[in-house]
């Protein structure tokens, strides 16, 4: 237990601490918030509605897709994970903390936008508020061990922008944060499913805003929780100590099971 | 062998097609200082990952502290401590939380005393990208060191190191192997070779060349003794003159230099001939072949027995 509080304190400081981690953690979430606030808002009215869920999601995205892999790559090739091995730090707290950190940091995040939003944009607050903390939970799970899966298989920090923005610019242009799902083409609205985002947002609006959804929300956080369990299970699978040790348990591209939940709830719901 | 705490026979380490350590074997005893010598490539950083358990054997066997490092991993790690070649810390972390988180996992009390022992005491709290090289390496080596290990492994401990640390971390050493840790250290540097280790291996070509103490290492060559000799009116310069077991001779800033594989009948002999001529000696120094030479004696013969 002490060292799993030592192991998180020094994992939470570094998300504040380290320049890139700060800037993913609070300030592009925050600063695009507010941006979208006085900006959208004025252009879109209707966006209002939206715009608490939105953020939130889109304050998840980026902590967790922009922010986890590097740090997690750069540690695998500086020797750090040796390290830990031999100290003998176990590999599921090398990946669970920078996750569980994370994690706080957008609980933070969100408390920020879903107080302030309502006072600063006349945005509606989520109506049941039980849903909205387990719908963010399951997206911040869900988003946490795709990042980490990600900066598990990735060999090289080039990779980890490549596959983060594969996921992230597909939800910012799909996920029902900018454009609503309804209006997305049914083959657009197919693949938007495989996205974790346009879940989240499904869910927020039939569970917790007070909104329709488009397809079932509760379908959407079973989805969510088990894609982010998976994830994590595929990473510790996957998680190789260092970069020289050729010896690893499976493919990297075992890693693209995560979107199997998602690809099922498409036949399913 | 009772009292061996490193046992390692026929050990192999194959990467690939790529033969990294073929089958080598050695011990080293409890308390004792080992060195791993060898040019790049030679074996010695897969033969210290494989004892500190981070790479498994290809073949062979090997026991540290009664533990297999490939089988009994999770029992070593506190038996063990490690200063890696690579600096292996987190770049925000401060000195202060790697003395709390380390301790916190191999559950003993932080060390704070160490990062004082270690000059780092105005440091506790500044970020390990911040630190100096040496810093940086005497808090690795403060953290290797916090759980009181039976063996210690050094990968490269002073390279990089200014000459003031560098004594630091030597005496810490001498502390540590005086607690009865046993240490074992992979390194190019020969002078600190020669000067810590109670023995030595030397590796070339995947294979142990050479291995006992740093004297009987030296004794095993061709044992050519530095005589260097200066005398006042230059009776040495005269041509034709030859003293007994010398092989090479030369002249360089008024110094005779003889290379000698019996020192005793030369320097009589020499002495004899500075009286006979009436000369006298101003210097005379003896210097034996040391590990270095002898270690590029055997690299550069670049045979392996």
């Amino acid at each position: 237990m002490n060292a799993f509080i030592h192991h998180f304190t020094f994992e939470f400081r570094t998300g504040i601490r380290n320049k890139q981690l700060l800037l993913m953690n609070y300030l592009f979430p925050l600063g695009f918030y507010l941006m979208m606030g006085f900006v959208m808002a004025e252009i879109n009215p209707p966006f209002r509605e939206d715009i608490i869920p939105a953020m939130v999601v889109f304050g998840i995205l980026a902590a967790t897709l922009l922010g986890i892999p590097d740090p997690l790559v750069n540690a695998r090739e500086n020797g750090v994970f040796r390290s830990y091995k031999i100290n003998g730090i176990p590999s599921i707290s090398i990946l669970v903390m920078p996750a569980l950190t994370t994690i706080l940091h957008l609980v933070l995040v969100a408390v920020i936008i879903t107080i302030s939003a309502p006072l600063l944009f006349d945005a509606p607050s989520p109506v049941h508020w039980l849903n909205y903390v387990l719908i963010f939970l399951s997206m911040a799970i869900a988003c946490a061990g795709l990042s980490v899966l990600i900066g598990v298989v990735s060999p090289s920090s080039r990779m980890t922008v490549l596959w983060s923005q594969l996921i992230f610019v597909p939800s910012m242009l799909l996920g029902g944060l900018m454009v609503p799902y309804k209006m997305l083409p049914d083959i657009a609205g197919k693949f938007a499913q495989l996205l974790p985002a346009t879940q989240a947002m499904n869910a927020f609006n039939g569970l917790a805003m007070g909104k329709e959804a488009a397809f079932s929300p509760w379908g959407s956080v079973i989805m969510l929780l088990i894609s982010g369990i998976l994830a994590f299970v595929l990473a510790v699978y996957l998680f190789s100590w260092d970069s020289r040790n050729t010896t690893r348990r499976g493919h990297p591209l075992l890693a693209l099971l995560v979107l199997l939940p998602y690809a099922l709830g498409i036949f399913l719901w | 062998m009772n009292n061996s705490v490193i046992v390692v026979k026929d050990f192999r380490k194959i990467y690939g097609d790529y033969v990294a350590v073929d089958g080598i074997s050695f011990d080293v005893r409890k308390g004792e200082i080992f060195a791993l010598l060898g040019p790049n490539g030679a074996g010695k950083t897969s033969t210290l990952e494989c004892l500190e358990g981070l790479r498994a054997p290809s073949g062979g066997s090997m026991r540290v502290a009664g533990m297999d490092p490939a089988r009994e991993t999770h029992k070593l790690r506190n038996l063990i401590g490690v200063q890696l070649q690579s600096a292996g810390l987190p770049e925000s972390i401060t000195p202060d939380e790697a003395m709390k988180f380390f301790c916190a996992y191999h559950n003993v009390t932080p060390r704070f005393d160490l990062l004082e022992r270690f000059d780092l005491t105005g440091k506790r709290n500044v970020q390990f990208y911040e630190l100096s090289a040496g810093q940086q390496r005497r808090l690795v080596l403060a953290l290797a060191v916090a759980h009181n290990p039976q063996v210690l492994f050094m990968d490269e401990p002073t390279a990089g190191l200014d000459v003031a640390t560098r004594v630091e971390l030597h005496s810490v050493m001498r502390e540590q192997q005086a607690a009865g840790t046993t240490i074992i250290l992979a390194t190019h540097d020969m002078a600190e070779a020669e000067q810590m280790s109670d023995r030595v291996a030397i590796l070339l070509q995947s294979k142990i060349v050479n291995i006992g103490t740093p004297l009987e290492i030296t004794a095993t060559g061709a044992g050519l003794t530095k005589i260097s000799v200066r005398t006042q009116t230059s009776s040495l310069s005269a041509p034709g003159i030859m003293f007994p077991a010398v092989s090479q001779h030369k002249l360089k800033d008024e110094y005779y230099i003889y290379f000698s594989s019996d020192i005793g009948p030369t320097v009589s002999a020499i002495i004899a001939h500075l009286a006979a001529h009436g000369d006298a000696l101003i210097d005379l120094r003896v210097e034996r072949p040391s590990l270095e030479d002898r270690f590029l004696e055997i690299t550069n013969s670049g045979v392996v027995q």
